[in-house]
């Protein structure tokens, strides 16, 4: 028989919750780093120089290619043999950030490479600078195509905050561990914490698909 | 670009017969297909030429170099007087930075077979970009200038719609005001009806012939609308195989072609009218 404890489980609601705080800022924090890097990233491989081009993609796939624990537990314990002293937020941040730009960027490449080679031209034709022909003609059209696939990450990294628990962040998995070591109860925060990243995830995913229609229509582009 | 640098071309052109757009022995080729074998090609001021050529005779490729698209292999293109493709450098010609072709290419405009319209900005917006942050206008003068230019090509009451929710004919029109925003002194129309229904060609056209007769500018297009062709042209222009084949008036060259491959363009151009 299963042994459930209701006044158990409205106990430890209160810290949970407070941790889901924490779990909805690492991912936030996170995704913003990751988004803005990814891009850097996806336009270094677009550049004419060749050397920054093959780095930044090597850059890429050596992310892509080792595991994103390894990444955390590097930057956080690593790091100060180069002088680099981070708190565990901060050190979580620029692990996970930078983990998902590799990813992200691999998105915006292939949304960057949907945009007709007509709008290009056209972009020359008016004689406009390749920076605004970026950020006034392609970026723009290489978004929606781009965020399917920036939703799928965006839900990836809400699943991935409970690694940065090994570093000592206090998101919810992190609490839950707490919780059983203080309590010897594992049923309760464990399952809690699964409902509350279902609770999470499936309106993530949902509000991505409109957002994604809406951009679509706001962009004349349907 | 082969060469580092240039001999035996002038630094500019000079004098008032020079003409606005200038070929000199300009070569493009990719691999060892040679698209365009040293072409020399002059346009006067306010003249209208019109490329005609069977498919793969380079005439697209013409347009498309002046517009900076394509690079060039050899020769140098001048507008205005002014090289395109290269730059003064002491007393010989150096091929040209990107500060220095944009600076030239600000003369030129180009409309595109497939409109190539901004399709998240509105015809209005489509048709200030340019001017505003290209020109440094105030968007004052450049909505004013872009609502001029819609009227004119009949427009105005759709200013506010997207590419997405205009005909191809209503597309085009929007493409030729964008173009003129930037005040060109040289439009290039590349097979501009070619995408049209035929019952929207009209429209694209009747813009193109006001166009000739109400502006001073240079035109060079490229259209299999042989009619439209013989109309509105100064001179029609026969490529075949890289090279200008023959070239002439329009009565002469449609009504008394002197050379084989021109009568056969032709007559096969006829047949299927």
């Amino acid at each position: 028989m299963l042994d459930w404890r209701w006044d158990f489980t409205f106990d430890i609601l209160p810290r949970l919750l407070v941790a889901t705080g924490n779990t909805l800022m690492a991912a936030g924090f996170g995704y913003a780093i990751a988004v803005v890097l990814g891009l850097v990233f996806a336009l270094a491989q677009r550049t004419p120089s060749r050397v920054l081009t093959v780095l930044v993609r090597e850059i890429v796939e050596f992310i892509r290619s080792t595991p994103l624990v390894l990444q955390i537990f590097f930057v956080f314990y690593v790091g100060p043999q180069f002088g680099l002293r981070l708190s565990p937020w901060t050190a979580g941040m620029i692990a996970i950030g930078l983990h998902y730009a590799a990813y992200l960027s691999e998105v915006y490449r292939g949304g960057l490479d949907s945009v007709p080679k007509g709008q290009w031209e056209a972009a020359t034709s008016l004689n406009l600078s390749t920076a605004r022909t970026y950020f006034r003609v392609i970026i723009p059209q290489a978004m929606p195509p781009s965020l399917a696939g920036m939703g799928n990450y965006l839900v990836g990294i809400l699943k991935d905050t409970p690694m940065l628990s090994v570093i000592g962040v206090a998101e919810l998995m992190h609490t839950a561990n707490a919780i059983g070591s203080e309590t010897y109860r594992f049923l309760e925060p464990y399952t809690l914490v699964g409902i509350i990243f279902l609770a999470l995830s499936l309106p993530t995913a949902a509000a991505i698909r409109i957002f994604e229609s809406w951009l679509r229509k706001k962009l004349g582009m349907i | 670009m082969s060469e580092k640098h240039l001999s035996g071309f002038p630094l500019s052109l000079d004098g008032p017969d020079r003409p606005m757009v200038s070929f000199r022995k300009v070569t493009k080729s990719y691999g060892s297909l040679t698209v365009l074998d040293s072409l020399d090609l002059d346009v006067a001021e306010g003249e209208m030429v019109t490329i005609i050529g069977p498919s793969g005779s380079g005439k697209t490729t013409v347009l498309r170099m002046l517009m900076t698209l394509e690079s060039i292999n050899g020769g140098v293109i001048y507008v205005d007087g002014e090289p395109l493709t290269h730059m003064p450098k002491g007393d010989h010609l150096v091929p040209a930075n990107s500060r220095h072709v944009r600076q030239i290419r600000s003369k030129i405009g180009m409309c595109f077979q497939q409109f190539n319209l901004f399709p998240h900005m509105t015809a209005l917006e489509n048709c200030m970009e340019g001017p505003v942050h290209v020109l440094g206008m105030s968007k004052k003068d450049a909505r004013e200038r872009a609502e001029d230019l819609l009227a004119m090509v009949g427009m105005a009451d759709k200013r506010d719609q997207h590419p997405s929710r205009l005909s191809g004919g209503q597309q085009q029109r929007v493409a030729i005001a964008r173009a003129l925003a930037m005040r060109p002194k040289v439009m290039l129309f590349d097979e501009v009806t070619s995408a049209l229904d035929p019952e929207v060609i009209g429209e694209v056209t009747n813009v193109i012939r006001k166009l000739v007769s109400e502006y001073n500018l240079t035109m060079l297009m490229v259209t299999h609308q042989m009619g439209f062709a013989k109309d509105i042209s100064d001179r029609i222009c026969f490529f075949y195989g890289g090279k200008i084949e023959e070239q002439g008036s329009p009565d002469q060259l449609f009504s008394n072609p002197q050379k084989e491959r021109t009568q056969q363009f032709l007559s096969a151009v006829k047949e299927a009218m």
